[in-house]
Parts: structure tokens; C-alpha cells; sequence
């Protein structure tokens, strides 16, 4: 049986077990407090069961779900009361999936399980208040008390000899005392050199290679093969090439790379963020590829494999490719660069501009990407787990994104230096190579451009930074250049070449040490502020080391080069608090010819429902998206005057709609609107007028000539989901009048 | 009529105590690794059997006179909710149960800087036992 469906099964099996209880509490005290959110609770695992049939293709359980599915809407509507009958006929469906569960883990499909149409009949009659008696028949026939006691229990005993799910905690834990084991070890190993007991040296040995087994061992249980990322993909990349009129092959290489469990969890958005552009921007539409001579049928490779220590991730598309031409005008156009820098970025540099904050090529948005938030995220996470991502485009030949990231976030090979007689630990992951001058050397190689100390590396120049004085203010670079001229001879200056981001740097350390593995144990959070550090770690002798952050420190001392890549962070920063000062506008046509803009830092995503995809839960109505529940509010329902046009406002079975995906701190909702039109550069001036606030509006801006109205997102949110802004202190300060 | 464990320890003129169930243990004097950059009442980061906990020098954290020994101290180590945090102390005291009865909020008129810190008080026959409010006192963000 493949992963996927394992993984669906075992989570399934937890969230049913957990469901039952709640379902009899429920019916204990169907009056509770507690009531609606035990509802919610069921509902949400029943929702979610029900998502992964149609997407595993389980299409006999999909259809018992999905009227069990209606009516728990019908109960958390309070369309119908909980009654006996209604529980015992949900416990029974419980129980058939169950069945059908076991049957598929046999079998490996819900194919020729039992028919469970009398439960489906069931549940439906249930659902309307009066037809209480209606189900009863079914009720005692469809699932006896023998299938559920004898076939399941079987079959649950059998998945449970095979695996068994720990907490990931225990793991930690257990990692934890290894690690310590191994300390204690290497202590006593260094101890048996100086016995002459046989015995004991024996013992010893013993201990040696069993305590590495069990190290090996313990790694092991938290590895996950890359492929539970990758088998989605298949499915995803078919309905994006569709979605796109593209025609798009996937290669994928490499399934079985394993990897940290943590890693897999942190790399699965930006990989699949990467495959997402690469369909939409990337590959072209089958009649251009033809024009450019290349074969209809785009390729899309992944592949994975392990080098030293590391995972290496391509992503490879033989699509339009990226013209670092157009990157420099664009960045120029929009000030990320200055003019005297971008004659002479390489195409290399250039290409890195994508991973800008606020940097998009593409021309048009489209629902699928665009928005410019997106590479940046890409390249922040997965430098979050230590990784690194690198892009490699020719034009009219395709892309390629290389990413490199550590096997697993607990133990990496580091070096270890020395300042003011504290260890440092280096991850090697950013070290290029090490350079040790001698002598006279040492005092007339290192040259100053101004006061910034740089050393000529192969001809280039390489900005050097000394450790000591980073880490104490007090220290000068001329005092090491006077020490290094006092030793005369004997003066020697290690320089750890390092990369961060595309820039290279030489960090200047008191002494080298050796390389080892380390356990990289996270620091507390009255350290985390730290950037400077990634975390500690225990070394052989018992004692504590920091772990240096490579990216932090080059922060930290600027050698950076594109130190706009922070200044503009703080600046997207800065606009998400100052409205007044507007960028970027999205204009759209809010109801009939009315046009109105939001600022384009609350979208998150444009995006297009088919509006039979519309839920209702309660009085709102809301699509799933992206795995979440995306409460959606039609401006032609709620701007104050839309009243003449509440007629045509009544959707169309098969209407597209155009939905503005608003996120505020982390909570997303969607605006439906009659028609996206445009993003709009304004100029600096560009102020909101808040003297024309009224309902829906919170003031007017001046755009290309004309007045247009500034949508006030928050305060419709705010009025037709009052929970969106719960426990968001004062979030209507933020965006209202000064 | 509830009791409640304190484990107490001493530092300057203080008389200090911390619930008994909050407390991991007590140990003597670590080697310590110093921390560049690092807030000055972070002291540094102890091995504590493969648990790496941070220290915390309390008297710096009380606006205290006088500095903390750099050999003689006492680690009390108590768990925060995020990761095990080290008490820089003098002394340590005896464990003590004391009934509710006994507690009063802080005085209005103490030191702001240990006022902040402080539960409140326990009266005991000839001395006071002063509440430390432990999320606070590590939670250096919070001035």
C-alpha cells in the first residue's frame, strides 16, 4: 500500500477513536456549553476525511461521509435537534467507515466494500427535523454489533503491529540522552587508554559500537523519504497545467532521499511554491514552445539525492527561462536597486533579485502566483532550517532552482574556532575554505579601504570581519594589526572564508579547531533575539559552545551587499502600518461600474472560485482553501449602497468569481468583487483622504485623475466576521483615522 | 485551610521563595559559557546532564546593589514554560509550607524594580518570604 493512503488511514483511525467520545458526551448533554465546539470538532474531521476520499479516489467512503457531512451542518445549524436516533445513526457511520477503512488497508481500494446504502438513507432522512421516523428500519439492519466488534478490532491490531506513532517530543528526548550517551562514551574511551585491564577495554569496545548503533538507530526514526511531499504533486501539477492550457511532464528523481522529519515539514510549502511558478510562469503554452521549436509537452524535473551531509533539491523546468534583462529594469522601476549598481550586477546577481520582498516579473497577477510575496518567503524559509536556495536561469532554455539543505536540523558537521578563549561552532554548510597567513604575511596582506578591512582572495576582494570585535565593542581591528606585528614571525591570522547569501566573507577567529558532528540544541527564548547564534551545543568535554548563524552575523556587520534586502524588509514593514502612505493599489471594480482600490499589502492572493464551490456555514458563506475553511464577503452584498444592484448580485450556478484574498495578521478572508483590473504604482504623495470616510470606505485617493474609494477591508471584516479581528487588540486604530 | 511548598533561597538582604513545583533542582556552582552580545543579566548557558539552561543573574533582574559572585552562587533551576531557566542565588534555604492565611500582595512602597517581580509576601514569625513571580522575572522582554 503507498504512504499516502498509510498516512490517511492511521490518521483517519486517531481522529475516529477521538470522535466517539466526543459524540457521546454530546449526546449525555446535548444541552451543554460545550456543545457547539464539539459539533465543530466533528465536523471538522468528518470535512476532513471526506476532502482526502475524493482526493485518494475513495469514492464509496466519500459518499458515506458526505451525508453524514450535511447533517452535521443540519446540527450546527440547529436545523434539527441531537436526538438518540441521530447519534446512534453518526456512531453507525463511524463505524462503517471504519469498515471500509479496514477494507481498504487489505485491499488497498473501497471498492466491493459493503453496500451501505440503507446508512446513506439514513442519514439523509435525518436530516430533515420531521422524518424522524423514517430512518428506524435502517437503523437496527445495516451494521450489526458483529462486523463493528470482530472485523475492526482485527484489523486495527494488525496496522499496530507494523507501526506505531510516537510523540515527536519522546524522540527529542531520546535523541537527547543519545547524544549524552555518546559524550559519555567518548569519555570513557579516552579513559580505557590509560588501563591495562583486558576485560574492561573489552567491555569498552562494546559499549562503542553499541552506543553508535543505537545513535544510527534513534536518527533514523525521525527520517522521512522526500517522496510524502512529492506524491502530491503529480495531481497538483496536472490541475495547474490544465488550469493553465499548458501541457506539463513530471520527472521525479530521487523519491527516496529521507530526511529529517522537521526538514520535510519546512521544506514542503517552498517546494511547492517553486513547482507552482515553474508551471505558471515558467513553462510556456504548447503553441509558443512549438514557435521556439521545442517539444509541446513541457518538462518538469524534480530530483533529490544526498551529498555529504546535505540534501540537494532541483527543480528543473526547460521553460522560457528568466532574461536578467528585464530583472534589472524592473528592479530599477521599482527602487530596489540604484542605477550606478545594476550596470554592473552579473547575471547571476540579477537573477538573485527575485528573492527580493516586493519583487514580481510576472506582467500579469494571476490566481495563481504574481503577488510578489512568494520567492522571498521561498528564500526565508528554507534558510530558516539552515538551507540555502540558489536560481539558475538561461533565457529561452528554462530555470533551475537548487536547493541545499542540511539531512536533519539535530546533528550537522560544524567547525570549531576559537575567540577570547570561548569555542564557537560554525555550521559547514557555510564554509567555503580557510585561509591561514604566517608571518610578515598575516600584517601585509590584510589592506583597509578606508576602515574597512578587506583581504585580495584569488584577486578578489574579500571583506573581513574580526570575531572578537563583533562580540566585544571595545576591540578595534588596528589593536589585532598592532598584536600581529608584535609576534612578529610567529603572528598567524586565520580567516574562515564563509558565504552568506551570494556574498563571500572572511571571518578572523583567535585559533582553529577540528570539525565535528554537533547536536544543535535550541537557546532559550530570553536568547532568541540573539540572531547571531543558531542555537548551542554540548561538546565532548561537557562543556556548552554557541553555534554561530553565518546569515545573522552577516547581518549583523553588514557585509551584505544588498543591505537594501533589509532595508526593504523594514520598509514592507513600514507600510503595512503607515496607510497613509500608499504604494502599491490593487484597483477593481467593486459593483457595476464602481471602481475602488485596497492597498496591496493586505492581498494576499487573487484568486477565481467557481461559485458552485460556495459553502454555507451558518450565515456565511466560505470556499475551502488551501486546506483552510476562507469566509467569503460579497462587496455587492454589503456596501452600503448597492442596493440597485442586489438583483444581479443572485450568483449564477456556474459563475467564476473574482475574490481578493485579504490576510491580516495571519487570518485570511476573502472580498468578492465584480472584476480585478489593475495594480497601481501611486506616487509618494499619494495620501487617503479621510475626510470622505463613510461605511465601507475609508477615504478617497487621487488616482491617474480621477477620485477613487479606498475599500476599508478591515471594518467590513470586522462587521460581517466579527471573530476575525477577535483578540486583535485595537485593530481598528490601525487602519481608521490617525 | 490550602498550603503551599515553597522552595526559598537568599539574595542580598532578601528572603526569596519560589513554589516547590515550579523548581527542577538545585545545583551548586556550574562552569558557565559566557554569551557576547547577550543581555548583561544573561549570564550564560550551563550543561545541565545534555539540557543547555540559560542563567540568570536575579540580582541584575531585581535591580539589586552589590554583583553576584562568579564562583560561589547557587543555580535554582526552574521550568518555564519554553526551556529551563537558571536562578543565580547566594544561598539556598530550607523548604517551607506555608498556609494562605499568611500571604499579603506586595507593599506598595517597595523598590519598583523587585516590586514587579514579586507575588507578594509571606509573613513569617521574624521575617518575610518574598513571592518571586517567575514569568516575569525570566521574561527579559518584558522591562
Amino acid at each position: 500500500m503507498d504512504e499516502v493512503l498509510a498516512a490517511f488511514l492511521a490518521e483517519c483511525r486517531e481522529n475516529l477513536e477521538k470522535l466517539d467520545n466526543e459524540l457521546v458526551l454530546l449526546e449525555r448533554d446535548p444541552q451543554g456549553p460545550h456543545i457547539a465546539e464539539a459539533l465543530g470538532k466533528i465536523f471538522r474531521t468528518v470535512h476532513t476525511i471526506k476532502g482526502s476520499c475524493g482526493w485518494l479516489g475513495l469514492n464509496r467512503l466519500e459518499s458515506v461521509v458526505h451525508d453524514g457531512e450535511d447533517l452535521l451542518v443540519c446540527l450546527r445549524e440547529e436545523k434539527v435537534a441531537i436526538t438518540t436516533a441521530i447519534v446512534t445513526t453518526l456512531l453507525e457511520m463511524f463505524d462503517a467507515i471504519r469498515e471500509i477503512l479496514a477494507h481498504i488497508s487489505t485491499t488497498g481500494s473501497d471498492e466491493s466494500s459493503k453496500d451501505y446504502s440503507s446508512l446513506v438513507q439514513a442519514l439523509k432522512a435525518l436530516q430533515s427535523p420531521v422524518s424522524l421516523a423514517a430512518h428506524q428500519p435502517a437503523e437496527p439492519k445495516t451494521i450489526s454489533a458483529e462486523p463493528i466488534s470482530a472485523a475492526p478490532t482485527v484489523q486495527r491490531q494488525q496496522t499496530a503491529a507494523e507501526s506505531i506513532r510516537i510523540d515527536v517530543k519522546l524522540l527529542d528526548k531520546l535523541m537527547n540522552l543519545v547524544g549524552e550517551l555518546v559524550l559519555t562514551r567518548n569519555q570513557m574511551l579516552q579513559f580505557t587508554n590509560t588501563q591495562e585491564d583486558a576485560a574492561f577495554t573489552i567491555t569498552t569496545q562494546r559499549l562503542n559500537l553499541i552506543t553508535s548503533e543505537l545513535q544510527e538507530g534513534v536518527m533514523k526514526t525521525r527520517m522521512q523519504m522526500i517522496g510524502l511531499i512529492w506524491n502530491a504533486y503529480p495531481r497538483l501539477v496536472r490541475d495547474l497545467a490544465l488550469e493553465c492550457g499548458k501541457q506539463v511532464s513530471l520527472e521525479m528523481d530521487g523519491k527516496e532521499t529521507e530526511l529529517d522529519r522537521t526538514m520535510i515539514d519546512a521544506i514542503k510549502d517552498p517546494l511547492t511554491h517553486i513547482v507552482r511558478n515553474a508551471i505558471d510562469h515558467g513553462l510556456e503554452r504548447p503553441e509558443e514552445r512549438i514557435a521556439k521549436g521545442k517539444p509541446p509537452m513541457g518538462r518538469l524535473t524534480l530530483r533529490a539525492y544526498h551529498e555529504g551531509g546535505h540534501v540537494n533539491i532541483s527543480i528543473q523546468d526547460d521553460g522560457a527561462g528568466i532574461d536578467p534583462e528585464k530583472l534589472r529594469e524592473r528592479a530599477l522601476q521599482k527602487g530596489l536597486i540604484q542605477a550606478s549598481d545594476a550596470a554592473q550586477m552579473s547575471d547571476r546577481a540579477l537573477l538573485n533579485l527575485i528573492f527580493l520582498p516586493g519583487f514580481s516579473t510576472a506582467e500579469k497577477v494571476t490566481n495563481i502566483s504574481g503577488r510578489g510575496v512568494g520567492m522571498d518567503v521561498v528564500k526565508n524559509n528554507i534558510e530558516a532550517v539552515g538551507g540555502m536556495v540558489e536560481l539558475i536561469s538561461e533565457k529561452g532554455k528554462g530555470s533551475t532552482f537548487k536547493i541545499k539543505i542540511p539531512l536533519t536540523l539535530a546533528i550537522i558537521p560544524a567547525l570549531m574556532v576559537i575567540s577570547q578563549n570561548e569555542r564557537f561552532a560554525i555550521p559547514q554548510m557555510n564554509l567555503l575554505e580557510l585561509v591561514c597567513l604566517e608571518g610578515d604575511d598575516a600584517v601585509r596582506s590584510i589592506e583597509m579601504i578606508y576602515n574597512s578591512p578587506v583581504y585580495r582572495l584569488r584577486e578578489k576582494l574579500l571583506p573581513l570581519v574580526y570575531l572578537n570585535q563583533v562580540f566585544e565593542q571595545g576591540l578595534s581591528f588596528a589593536d589585532l594589526l598592532t598584536h600581529l606585528k608584535q609576534q612578529g614571525e610567529d603572528a598567524r591570522l586565520n580567516i574562515v572564508v564563509l558565504q552568506a547569501d551570494d556574498q563571500n566573507f572572511g571571518l578572523i577567529v583567535d585559533q582553529i579547531h577540528d570539525t565535528a558532528e554537533i547536536v544543535v540544541k535550541p537557546l532559550s527564548k530570553q536568547l532568541k533575539n540573539l540572531s547571531v547564534y543558531a542555537g548551542a551545543t554540548i561538546l565532548g568535554d561537557g562543556k556548552v559552545a554557541l553555534i554561530i548563524d553565518v546569515m545573522g552575523l552577516a547581518q549583523r556587520v553588514n557585509v551584505i551587499s544588498e543591505a537594501q534586502r533589509n532595508n526593504l524588509q523594514a520598509e514592507l514593514e513600514n507600510r503595512q502600518d503607515q496607510d497613509n502612505e500608499l504604494h502599491n493599489l490593487l484597483l477593481f471594480q467593486a459593483i457595476g461600474q464602481r471602481k475602488m482600490v485596497i492597498p496591496l499589502a493586505y492581498v494576499a492572493r487573487l484568486e477565481e472560485f467557481n461559485s458552485n464551490k460556495i459553502e454555507y456555514a451558518g450565515d456565511l458563506s466560505v470556499v475551502q482553501y488551501r486546506k483552510q475553511i476562507l469566509p467569503l464577503i460579497h462587496l455587492a452584498e454589503v456596501l452600503p449602497d448597492s442596493n440597485r444592484f442586489s438583483a444581479q448580485t443572485e450568483p449564477d450556478l456556474e459563475e467564476l468569481l473574482q475574490v481578493i484574498v485579504c490576510v491580516d495578521q495571519g487570518r485570511m478572508a476573502g472580498i468578492v468583487v465584480e472584476k480585478i483590473l489593475d495594480i497601481v504604482d501611486s506616487d509618494d504623495e499619494t495620501e487617503i483622504q479621510h475626510s470622505l470616510k463613510r461605511e465601507g470606505v475609508i477615504g478617497s485617493v487621487i488616482l491617474q485623475g480621477s477620485v477613487i474609494d479606498v475599500l476599508d477591508f478591515r471594518g467590513i471584516i470586522g462587521r460581517h466576521i466579527p471573530s476575525f479581528f477577535e483578540d486583535l487588540p485595537a485593530s481598528q486604530d490601525l487602519i481608521a483615522v490617525r | 485551610m490550602s498550603t503551599r511548598q515553597f522552595c526559598t533561597f537568599y539574595l542580598d538582604q532578601l528572603y526569596l521563595g519560589v513554589d516547590v513545583l515550579q523548581v527542577q533542582e538545585v545545583i551548586r556552582f556550574q562552569e558557565m559559557t559566557r554569551i557576547p552580545l547577550a543581555h548583561r543579566m544573561i549570564r550564560g548557558l550551563i550543561n545541565l546532564r545534555g539540557q543547555i539552561v540559560t542563567a540568570l543573574d536575579l540580582r541584575l533582574r531585581l535591580e539589586l546593589p552589590g554583583e553576584t559572585s562568579e564562583s560561589s552562587f547557587m543555580n535554582v533551576i526552574i521550568n518555564t514554560h519554553d526551556a529551563p531557566v537558571s536562578l543565580m542565588v547566594d544561598e539556598i534555604g530550607d523548604v517551607l509550607e506555608l498556609g494562605d492565611e499568611q500571604f499579603e500582595p506586595p507593599p506598595q512602597h517597595l523598590n519598583v524594580g523587585l516590586k514587579k517581580m514579586i507575588k507578594g509576601v509571606y509573613k513569617l514569625d521574624d521575617d518575610f518570604l518574598l513571592i518571586l513571580n517567575t514569568e516575569k522575572a525570566t521574561d527579559l522582554e518584558n522591562k
